[in-house]
């Protein structure tokens, strides 16, 4: 399930068979028993022409058998038999309809994320419940919740237009861009399938810029760690390792859109780093500037901490520490806040306490590669 | 599709911007089908909450919940789903100054 083949091949047909019968459990079970006959077919037959094809045929099959059991709804069968081209829709269009329908802001947000990662992404519901930190029960009752609600409360299977889809869009990005972080934290599958749903989206602007964003982060993806495992800063990176035509489609991608959304600010900021030939080089005072920006249209102590890093670098390890101080208790125990502080007052002159602040960062890491490189840099402080 | 729009009070409405017309929302959506019925209630004070324990009548003056959210109305809605009875209710001024709460029939 985890082959790039299958992730895809899932969402396309499970949207399908949802628009045709209105099912979604009935969806998701044909779905799973395609790829289930296509992991015991295709290694003794040979893998198909078409794959995708192949799985959706043998989930409509499927389908078509379990409604005649359930003798039901006949132009739910007829729906299905007139579907004999496996993609008669436009592509990717169902699959942009269960997108919009798992996000549904009458959904509660973790539910959005998890229906969206189980029913377009197929992941399971096992590895969902890992990323929510609850049990598999647990996740399991809460994605047939939303499945009931988007039944009995009538939530339309369909992509918004007009004033709706400017009102829906940001509930859809900010689920897309989760799952995206998700997978940038360790899941490199995950983060390229919330890439491929991101490229389904309408060319809205802040959904271009999304996309722009993402490709900038992903990017990086061949230099962030070491040999060991070890998380590199962006001084450290090796940058001739970054995809340099990901950073071009990106920066193209941002070259025609107006900014006005917080999407297309942080883009705009990854373009700055993605194009500087080496840290040196990078241009801070237009950085901070867009973080100066960034904090008036989405204001959050973690933009707050950022800003500062920034400024640290245009203006002074001093301008950093005081935007800091002024960001306050609300970052208090926010490992990156800690690392911030602690990179500005090594910078500004004083070893020893930036060793004890890089250890306290440490403490606070939430990744083992996040605390290595901490406690590497107090050392090297102190 | 029915939906029971209950129509309640809310803590913190809406205190700047003006609130949609009730005459007109009336008017607007029993024209086009959208409101099979609704009205409003008298105040929770005048309720009686009614039970029935080992065949005995129960019965207590008041609201069966105590909240400081009242329903003081209801309005049934007939919309094809629930992006159309939100766009509805959106222009009710209780949206604006309590809060409305959909849900829909059972089995429809």
């Amino acid at each position: 399930m985890n082959e790039p083949v299958f992730r895809e091949a899932y969402g396309r047909v499970v949207a399908t068979l949802i628009r045709l019968t209105d099912d979604w459990q009935l969806a998701e079970d044909c779905a799973m028993d395609a790829v289930e006959s296509a992991l015991a077919r295709w290694p003794r037959d040979g893998m198909p022409a078409n794959p995708g094809g192949w799985l959706m045929t043998a989930a409509r099959n499927r389908a078509i058998d379990q409604l005649r059991r359930a003798t039901m709804a006949e132009k739910k069968l007829r729906d299905l038999a007139l579907l004999q081209d496996p993609e008669p829709a436009p592509q990717g269009d169902d699959r942009l309809r269960l997108i919009f329908t798992c996000c549904h802001p009458a959904l509660a947000t973790e539910s959005r994320v998890a229906l969206t990662l189980r029913t377009v992404a197929g992941v399971e519901t096992a590895e969902i419940a890992r990323l929510f930190l609850v049990s598999e029960s647990a996740m399991a009752r809460r994605l047939s919740r939303a499945k009931a609600k988007i039944t009995q409360a009538r939530i339309p299977y369909r992509v918004p237009s007009g004033p709706a889809l400017a009102e829906r869009l940001p509930s859809v990005l900010a689920v897309l861009y989760l799952l995206f972080t998700r997978g940038y934290d360790g899941e490199p599958e995950l983060a390229e399938e919330a890439i491929r749903l991101v490229r389904l989206l309408p060319a809205e602007p802040e959904a271009t810029a999304l996309l722009a964003l993402c490709l900038l982060q992903h990017s990086r993806r061949a230099a962030r760690q070491n040999e060991t495992g070890d998380l590199l800063t962006l001084a450290e990176q090796d940058r001739s390792l970054w995809d340099h035509a990901a950073i071009a489609e990106a920066v193209e991608l941002l070259g025609g859109s107006p900014v006005t959304g917080p999407y297309a600010i942080q883009a705009h900021i990854a373009a700055c780093h993605a194009t500087a030939p080496d840290f040196a080089a990078t241009d801070w005072p237009t950085v901070a500037a867009w973080y100066d920006q960034l904090a008036r249209v989405h204001p959050s102590p973690v933009v707050e901490v950022n800003r500062a890093v920034a400024h640290g670098y245009a203006h002074g390890p001093r301008a950093g520490l005081k935007l800091l101080a002024a960001v306050g208790d609300a970052v208090a125990g926010y490992a990156p806040a800690v690392a911030a502080a602690a990179d500005l007052t090594e910078r500004a002159g004083d070893p020893a306490a930036a060793a004890v602040l890089f250890r306290q960062a440490a403490d606070l890491a939430g990744s083992d590669a996040e605390r290595r490189a901490l406690l590497k840099r107090s050392t090297a402080a102190g | 599709m029915k939906y029971m729009m209950f129509v309640c009070t809310d803590t913190e409405p809406e205190t700047e911007l003006a609130a949609p017309d009730i005459f007109e929302w009336v008017a607007e959506n029993d024209a086009n089908g959208r409101r099979v019925a609704g009205n409003q209630l008298v105040s929770p004070e005048a309720a009686t909450t009614v039970r029935v324990r080992g065949g005995e009548l129960l019965l207590t003056d008041g609201p069966f919940a105590e909240t400081k959210e009242l329903i003081v109305g209801f309005d049934i809605l007939e919309c094809a789903d629930l992006d159309e009875a939100i766009e509805v209710a959106r222009k009710h001024p209780m949206a604006w100054n309590g809060r409305l709460e959909l849900r829909p029939y059972h089995g429809e």
